[in-house]
């Protein structure tokens, strides 16, 4: 009964694969309306002690029996779902996977050639602004490790094999797989404590308002040559946190499950686990390249903020003009005894 | 080159779990470790039928396509065999197999399993030195001449191991003389095969036939 549920299930998540299932068997079931009496003497021919088609039949559709091995879920004699996941992981989220960061690759580069590195409109003042608290960084650069930990594992679990073993060798491969995988189920849960960290404590500056509608419509500044107003956090940055939370919390979900079997998850609770987990996951590295290349290479002066915490008051002015406004009172003048403190801060993190 | 794979016959398995037994001895697997079980179904009901499972070593394995660290691969022999240095024991191929042939020694917090165990058709596994070799991965009697200690302990011969042209060969032989109509491949031609109908010769001759076919099947294969 469990486990019919669980298949029940798992045909649900495969939404499109059930629904074909479900005409062809509409069709299968028409086109042998016909024939029963000919299945009727056909079964009665394989009557007996003989298993006939009916048993064949059961025993493909996950039938359990009685068995003496103490292994988990030993009484089925055959699972053909796992098929089905083999089809959905290979055939869909591996090149699924590889379309869309390819895509976002791709975009990207696309955008540094035309657009190149969106520079400052006006000479730095010197003057800086505090953008992002001791905290703030640290939460930030944590989950951001983290994350990039697990997406180079991750990526090599489901691509490693392709061409690692190929151009490395057996030994370098075995280890690397390995640690991909070790990273993986240690760094995972960690991640998990950061990112929830970081949902709390970001939640409140990431409510959408009607400057941030105007910020879309203007395409974050492509659209029109006025850079659009923002608060502390734009469009963007409150897009990419909730992108962040929604997948993130689905990626963090289905990779517990997967990561602790101890809660006695069948086969096809894993299998549903792990398409969700590399389905959501992947797209998550597909959309954080886009943060990853606007806080480096594609923005002057955005990097200085997560580094450093201050940012230069033109930079601040031009990207962030609402908050600007509210935090201009507070901005430290380039003092060089204050300048060097927080210079001293930074290499005491790195 | 011969394709070994195994049959269950359904019809003469008797659940003695001797296949189990045998192949626990021959490979001596670690604790908690079976590679053969056998399912009844329908247990104690008239229509009871039991088969021997482990793994079937498919020629399109599903465990070999989703492995991420690519450590199976297949034999001349289409053995499918794994290679436990590489396991990372991640716990794909169970997932992925439709006979539930892989196991793991154990299956703890942050998904350590240890290194996958499953049925290598007694042909031992890839490592150099016999006596590791046994360690790890269980006997190899293929490199010695001989077929899994399962089939060839099975007390019916229910369990039949060997190149697939032979185990078919075997199985249909056993299927005509039973008189069964609509034997394994009910496409065929079964009104020759009507009990009792037929004399010893026929039967012979229908069996070949059959057995070709078999082969035609393989060959398409």
């Amino acid at each position: 009964m469990m486990i019919k549920t669980i298949q029940h299930n798992s045909r649900l998540t495969a939404g499109g694969c059930f629904t074909v299932l479900l005409l062809a068997l509409t069709a299968f079931m028409f086109a042998f309306s016909g024939d029963v009496s000919a299945a009727d003497q056909a079964t009665e021919k394989v009557q007996g002690n003989f298993a006939g088609a009916d048993y064949w039949r059961s025993v493909s559709d996950g039938t359990e029996g009685y068995t003496t091995s103490q292994g988990a879920e030993h009484g089925q004699l055959i699972n053909v779902d796992g098929e089905r996941w083999r089809h959905w992981r290979n055939k869909w989220i591996s090149p699924g996977g590889l379309i869309a960061i390819g895509g976002s690759l791709g975009l990207l580069v696309l955008v540094y050639l035309t657009l190149g590195c969106m520079k400052l409109d006006k000479p730095r003042t010197g003057r800086l602004v505090l953008r992002w608290g001791l905290f703030d960084r640290a939460m930030h650069w944590f989950v951001a490790i983290t994350f990039l930990t697990l997406a180079f594992s991750g990526l090599n679990i489901l691509y490693g094999k392709h061409f690692i073993p190929e151009y490395f060798g057996y030994d370098i491969w075995k280890n690397l797989i390995a640690l991909s995988k070790f990273l993986h189920n240690y760094i995972g849960p960690v991640f998990s404590v950061g990112l929830l960290v970081m949902i709390v404590r970001w939640f409140g500056h990431n409510f959408f308002n009607m400057t941030d509608l105007k910020w879309f419509i203007q395409g974050g500044g492509l659209i029109g040559n006025k850079h659009p107003s923002a608060g502390f956090l734009n469009g963007g940055e409150k897009g990419w946190f909730w992108a962040l939370t929604i997948l993130g919390l689905v990626v963090v979900g289905s990779g517990l499950v997967l990561d602790f079997p101890l809660f006695g998850q069948t086969r096809n609770d894993m299998q549903t686990a792990n398409l969700i987990h590399g389905g959501v996951s992947l797209l998550l590295v597909a959309v954080s390249l886009g943060h990853i290349y606007i806080g480096t290479i594609g923005s002057e002066g955005a990097l200085e903020g997560m580094k450093t915490g201050y940012v230069d008051e033109t930079w601040a002015k031009q990207h962030h003009d609402l908050w600007y406004e509210e935090v201009k009172d507070q901005i430290k003048e380039p003092a060089g005894e204050e300048k060097s403190a927080t210079e001293k801060g930074n290499t005491g993190r790195a | 080159m011969a394709k070994m794979k195994f049959l269950c016959d359904s019809e003469r398995c008797i659940e003695c779990n001797g296949c189990v037994t045998a192949c626990k001895n021959a490979n001596e697997t670690e604790w908690g470790i079976q590679r053969r079980r056998v399912v009844t179904i329908d247990d104690g009901e008239p229509n009871e039928t039991s088969i021997s499972v482990a793994c079937m070593h498919c020629t399109d394995a599903p465990c070999m396509a989703v492995c991420p660290t690519d450590c199976f691969y297949q034999t001349d022999d289409g053995i499918v065999l794994h290679d436990k240095d590489l396991c990372i024991g991640c716990g794909y191929c169970l997932f992925a197999c439709p006979f539930g042939a892989p196991q793991f020694p154990k299956q703890g917090a942050f998904g350590e399993r240890g290194k996958m165990d499953k049925c290598t058709f007694c042909a031992g596994g890839p490592e150099e030195d016999p006596a590791k070799q046994k360690a790890k991965y269980g006997a190899n009697r293929i490199a010695e001449g001989k077929l899994p200690l399962c089939a060839e302990m099975c007390s019916t011969k229910a369990l039949l191991a060997g190149d697939a042209q032979t185990v078919s060969d075997i199985f249909r032989e056993r299927v005509v003389y039973r008189g069964h109509k609509d034997g394994a491949w009910s496409s065929l031609d079964s009104e020759k095969a009507v009990p009792g109908e037929m004399s010893q010769q026929q039967m012979a001759a229908l069996a070949d036939e059959l057995a070709v076919d078999a082969g035609n099947i393989i060959a398409k294969a």
